[in-house]
């Protein structure tokens, strides 16, 4: 079917874009901003795509998967203040926590249904958010410096900026490849039928409770990755990561790209990083006819502009930017 | 001197609940008759803080602040209904989510970009300025009474609103089932906006209640929004009695835990490891309690929705 082969492009294209990105960033004269900048787009990407796992697959409405960076954050962290700091100790120990606290909250949680389910995320995410708060000895509120990128067997060459966008892109395009299985396999089947109908899934003899929990551990785990990408990227740690407000932000990534579709959780995320980073240039310069309070005024305050792109979004934009294309694609 | 702290605490936890329960009060109804979540609900609270501070500077009252202020509370939660949030009721609780987020996003950068960023103070009221005796030793502030009494005063109003009229019976009928209220010939959708309009207008009479006493300051409503959530979430969705109740409960828990945790914990643990873990158990003690109560009755303690 050719409107089949032509939506495989787009991941493909996708990631073309992020592999040719530092050459161009090279020639742009400004290449560790750029890098920076897309090394969070991919990290975000990561994260995003973890969350459409169980959002766009099982109609899970997580609203506390920020804590899950903060678990991966935390770990990276924690771990080089204590001196280990090579990434072979810590994404591992950060791995096996996310799964941990995954699995624990993710039993309890997937006992409610609906609404419940979204608050109940939520409170297990403000725990942690309040015991990182309250955390002194790894600097409380204020979050931690770290001292250096982690170590991969004992080498230091993520302190180059490219050689950290390389191994953020490799992690994103092995979570993607990880995930693409998972949904195609018979258990990404399965977690769709629940998501569909949970009442017929059962009739027929699953027991939706354990695909969902397996679900939501493998989406844990996966942001907690992304995590320890983002402690490296930033090279700072800080309950900031894990606010509400942030797992708003990942829900908003993976309905703006499009539900269920993974590479549409990485353009979610990369169409919002880069309105975040360009909204208040934008503004500048649309703002020409203003006096210079009005346009200095309407600069600072972008998210003034964003609120409302994102209710237009929800209110016109169904699907998200891959349901654009689809639409486009329609012959 | 245990007895009397303990005394300003419990008034300050009670203070507390109530302040919470005049927003969780609108949230639960908007939540249980319309099947709507209203992340902006905060912001509700935080515009009611911002108009009696605008208000009261105007007037240079505070009464004459406040009154102005309901009304213009009102009528924002009206024109927010009409512009934005009818268009969600047939939507998903992800797409409300996500839009009332925006609503969010741009009230808290509205007021930076109205008021500025800086707090700003509302003064107490003269009348009601100073403090008592209530019991031996006890000193407490004549303001904080008048929020509890104000608090109380509106609680009793809704239960014989909601349990002794016409309206408050549509709306518990509402709450339980909608689609068969609508069905028995009940205009639905201006149901849904008297209830999306008063609880905007009971929001920003909490928020207009603790401007004197909190900064008035942008984002302002964005944490005891979450408090209000887990309030009727514990209390059962759709529920005003589940509210109240749970409002209470929070309020203490919350105000007692964080002074007297650290105190509790100093009995088992030496004296700096129990302030450490006194501190960082006391802010997560609500969620804990709230996922208690969601392991063992997954839908609240008072479910109205059968």
């Amino acid at each position: 079917m050719p409107t089949a082969a032509r939506l495989d492009l787009v991941p493909v294209a996708i990631f073309a874009v992020f592999a040719a990105a530092p050459f161009l960033a090279s020639a742009s004269g400004a290449e560790g901003y750029v890098l920076s900048l897309l090394t969070r787009v991919m990290i975000f990407g990561i994260a995003a795509m973890a969350l459409d796992l169980i959002l766009g697959y099982g109609a899970l409405v997580s609203f506390g998967h920020a804590a899950f960076f903060g678990i991966g954050a935390y770990a990276v962290g924690i771990l080089a203040s204590h001196g280990v700091e090579d990434a072979l100790v810590q994404v591992p120990v950060a791995l096996a926590a996310s799964a941990f606290f995954a699995a624990v909250t993710g039993a309890i949680s997937l006992r409610t249904k609906g609404v419940y389910f979204i608050m109940i995320t939520l409170a297990f995410a403000q725990m942690l958010y309040f015991l990182a708060s309250s955390l002194a000895a790894y600097g409380g509120d204020d979050g931690l410096t770290l001292p250096a990128r982690s170590l991969v067997a004992g080498s230091d060459f993520l302190e180059n900026d490219y050689a950290l966008y390389g191994a953020t892109l490799a992690c994103l395009l092995g979570a993607y490849i990880l995930l693409r299985a998972v949904v195609a396999s018979r258990f990404g089947r399965v977690l769709r039928g629940t998501k569909e109908n949970i009442t017929r899934m059962e009739a027929i003899g699953f027991q939706p409770f354990s695909f969902q929990l397996t679900a939501y551990v493998i989406s844990g785990m996966i942001a907690g990755l992304a995590g320890c990408l983002l402690a490296n990227q930033a090279e700072f740690v800080s309950p900031a990561f894990m606010t509400w407000q942030r797992s708003g932000e990942l829900i908003f990534m993976v309905v703006l790209g499009g539900l269920g579709s993974l590479h549409g959780a990485i353009i979610g995320a990369a169409a919002f990083l880069l309105m975040e980073e360009f909204l208040p240039e934008i503004l500048h310069a649309a703002g020409f006819f203003l006096n210079d309070d009005l346009r200095w005024r309407l600069t600072e305050n972008w998210q003034m502009v964003f609120g409302p792109i994102l209710i237009l979004i929800v209110l016109f934009a169904r699907g998200g930017i891959v349901g654009l294309l689809r639409r486009g694609h329609h012959d | 001197m245990t007895a009397t702290f303990f005394a300003i605490q419990a008034l300050n936890g009670l203070q507390f609940g109530l302040i919470l329960f005049l927003i969780a009060a609108g949230l639960t109804l908007v939540f249980g008759v319309m099947d709507f979540i209203n992340l902006a609900h905060g912001v509700q609270y935080m515009v009611g803080a911002y108009l009696v501070a605008a208000f009261s500077a105007w007037t240079g009252s505070f009464g004459w602040g406040l009154i102005l202020a309901l009304p213009t509370a009102l009528a924002f939660g009206l024109l927010l209904e009409i512009l934005i949030f009818r268009h969600l009721y047939d939507r998903d609780h992800l797409d409300q989510v996500l839009a009332t987020f925006g609503v969010i996003l741009f009230l808290n950068q509205g007021v930076k970009f109205v008021w500025g960023a800086a707090p700003l103070s509302v003064p107490v009221p003269e009348i009601l300025s100073g403090s008592v005796v209530i019991m031996d030793g006890l000193l407490y502030p004549v303001y904080r009474i008048a929020i509890i009494a104000a608090g109380l005063l509106v609680a009793a109003l809704l239960y014989v609103v909601v349990s002794h009229t016409r309206v408050g019976m549509l709306v518990r009928a509402g709450a339980s089932n909608a689609p068969m209220v609508s069905a028995l010939g009940v205009n639905i959708r201006r149901l849904f906006m008297i209830v999306f309009g008063f609880g905007a207008m009971l929001a920003g009479f909490a928020g207009a209640m603790v401007a004197p006493i909190l900064s008035v300051q942008p984002g302002m409503g964005d944490n005891i929004l979450i408090l209000a959530f887990v309030v009727i979430v514990i209390g059962g969705i759709g529920s005003i009695r589940g509210a109240f109740l749970a409002a209470l409960l929070i309020g203490l828990v919350d105000t007692l835990g964080r002074s007297f945790a650290p105190n509790l914990l100093r009995l088992v643990l030496d004296p700096s490891a129990a302030s450490q873990t006194g501190r960082a158990l006391a802010p997560m003690l609500i969620y804990i309690f709230m996922a208690a109560v969601l392991f063992f009755r997954p839908s609240g303690l008072f479910p109205a929705k059968r």
